[in-house]
């Protein structure tokens, strides 16, 4: 198969990598790339950890080709802090565990912080459906919920 | 395999036309991807439809709107005109997937995957949506219920490519709705499902009246014989009664997993009832 040339930009980065055809942007990213942030779980779409931000779109990037991203703008975890200067919602969800094994949590932050940028005083119902996308088997999602609603909480003081 | 991602229709219909192998059209992907993977299909070639001029558009035109083959559902959930015109279509669309999904997911896909339980697609139904398709012999439009044959089959020839979805402009007094029924709140797919669009006269009285039923035969139904039953009406009870059980006869429904045969007739009355009820309430009738 003949690799596929593609130019992109990545956490701001001007970035350029060959990959085969049918090869997804999670395996571009952990395998070509070395961003291991965005983890593979299900590999179906189903389970959001492998979620990215696509052109300001939230995406699971196991349903999108490396080829794809030709030309386009795209956040993963490893964007999230400015050197060790914590995003808030990753502070936050140190302070209220909300993780455990830490597989879903990257997943889990980049889903956030595209909830909050769109919606920056969810309700904690918005905020649970906002999230149905990323699936947890360790915490039972209360912690999550309570940490993205006090994440909100200091942006918004943060902002103003 | 290939991928190429054509700067014009009449490239990649040429390009699909052309393939000697197994083809596939990628727009979002959500349905695509998922197939390789559990390698349900291998295709030779694939046709990245994104950089289409055009495609990736909703327009507003003197007729209604047109929906571009690669817009994700997302953006029609965030089009104001189009949300306000066409409720039923954006709630139905809205309903495919998480969020994630949403940003990549598109109404053409959902129709093309041909799945019997295809949310948006009862939607388009009622709506009366037509496809507009383009091939190596030119282009044709046809309605939305015309595309899939049977489960994950359309009636798309070799080298044909559904470009937009068209939706009527809306005359005054008319609503839509859709709903479907899962046995948890999101993220599920629909056992059994509803849609309806109305058009009331002044009075109140239903004019025009399409009510299709999802995943309860091996395509979606355009049950005729229950908008007969509304026109004429203005949804009172012996009506809503006599849709339910036109609705629940017109299905074939297959027993498995998510529900049993006599379960999903039962409901796919109860929702008929709902969504006509919504989409009245929608149209501005009492």
């Amino acid at each position: 198969m003949a690799g596929v040339a593609v130019s992109t930009t990545i956490n701001g980065d001007h970035v350029e990598y060959l990959c085969q055809p049918d090869e997804t942007l999670l395996d571009v990213l952990r395998d070509r790339l070395g961003l291991t942030g965005a983890k593979e779980g299900c590999g179906t779409g189903d389970c959001g950890a492998c979620s990215v931000i696509v052109d300001d779109r939230l995406v699971c990037s196991c349903l999108v080709l490396g080829a794809e991203a030709e030309g386009r703008q795209i956040e993963t975890i490893e964007g999230m802090a400015h050197g060790d200067q914590l995003h808030p919602l990753q502070q936050k969800f140190l302070e209220h565990a909300a993780l455990q094994c830490g597989i879903c949590t990257p997943g889990f932050l980049i889903a956030a912080k595209d909830l909050l940028a769109k919606n920056p005083d969810p309700t904690e119902e918005e905020i649970r459906f906002g999230l149905a996308g990323n699936l947890c088997r360790c915490t039972g999602y209360d912690k999550i919920v309570r940490a993205v609603q006090d994440a909100a909480n200091v942006m918004k003081e943060g902002s103003r | 395999m290939r991928y190429i991602r054509p700067q014009s229709m009449e490239d990649a219909v040429g390009l699909l036309a052309g393939a000697a192998g197994p083809a596939a059209i990628l727009a979002g992907g959500s349905d695509l991807l998922v197939r390789m993977k559990g390698g349900f299909v291998e295709p030779e070639l694939i046709v990245d439809i994104k950089a289409i001029d055009g495609l990736s558009e909703i327009r507003e035109t003197a007729d209604g709107f047109s929906i571009g083959a690669a817009v994700p559902c997302a953006v029609l959930g965030e089009h104001a005109a189009l949300k306000k015109a066409w409720p039923g279509v954006v709630e139905a669309a809205k309903l495919i997937g998480s969020k994630q999904v949403q940003g990549r997911c598109t109404i053409v896909g959902n129709l093309c995957n041909a799945s019997p339980a295809a949310d948006s697609v009862p939607a388009l139904v009622a709506a009366g949506a037509r496809a507009v398709i383009a091939g190596p012999s030119g282009k044709r439009t046809i309605p939305v219920e015309a595309v899939p044959t049977g489960p994950g089959r359309t009636s798309l020839a070799k080298g044909e490519i559904i470009e937009a979805i068209l939706l009527d402009k809306r005359a005054p007094h008319a609503g839509d709705a859709y709903q479907r029924f899962i046995p948890r709140t999101e993220m599920d797919i629909a056992v059994v499902s509803a849609g309806v669009n109305l058009t009331l006269d002044d009075a109140g009285v239903i004019k025009s009246a399409r009510v299709a039923v999802g995943a309860a035969a091996p395509t979606v139904l355009l049950v005729e014989e229950a908008a007969q039953v509304l026109i004429g009406s203005k949804l009172d009870e012996a009506t809503l009664e006599r849709l339910a059980k036109v609705c629940a006869g017109a299905c074939r429904p297959i027993d498995d997993k998510r529900g049993t045969i006599e379960f999903r007739r039962k409901v796919a009355g109860v929702l008929a009832k709902r969504v006509a009820a919504t989409a009245y309430e929608r149209a501005g009738g009492k």
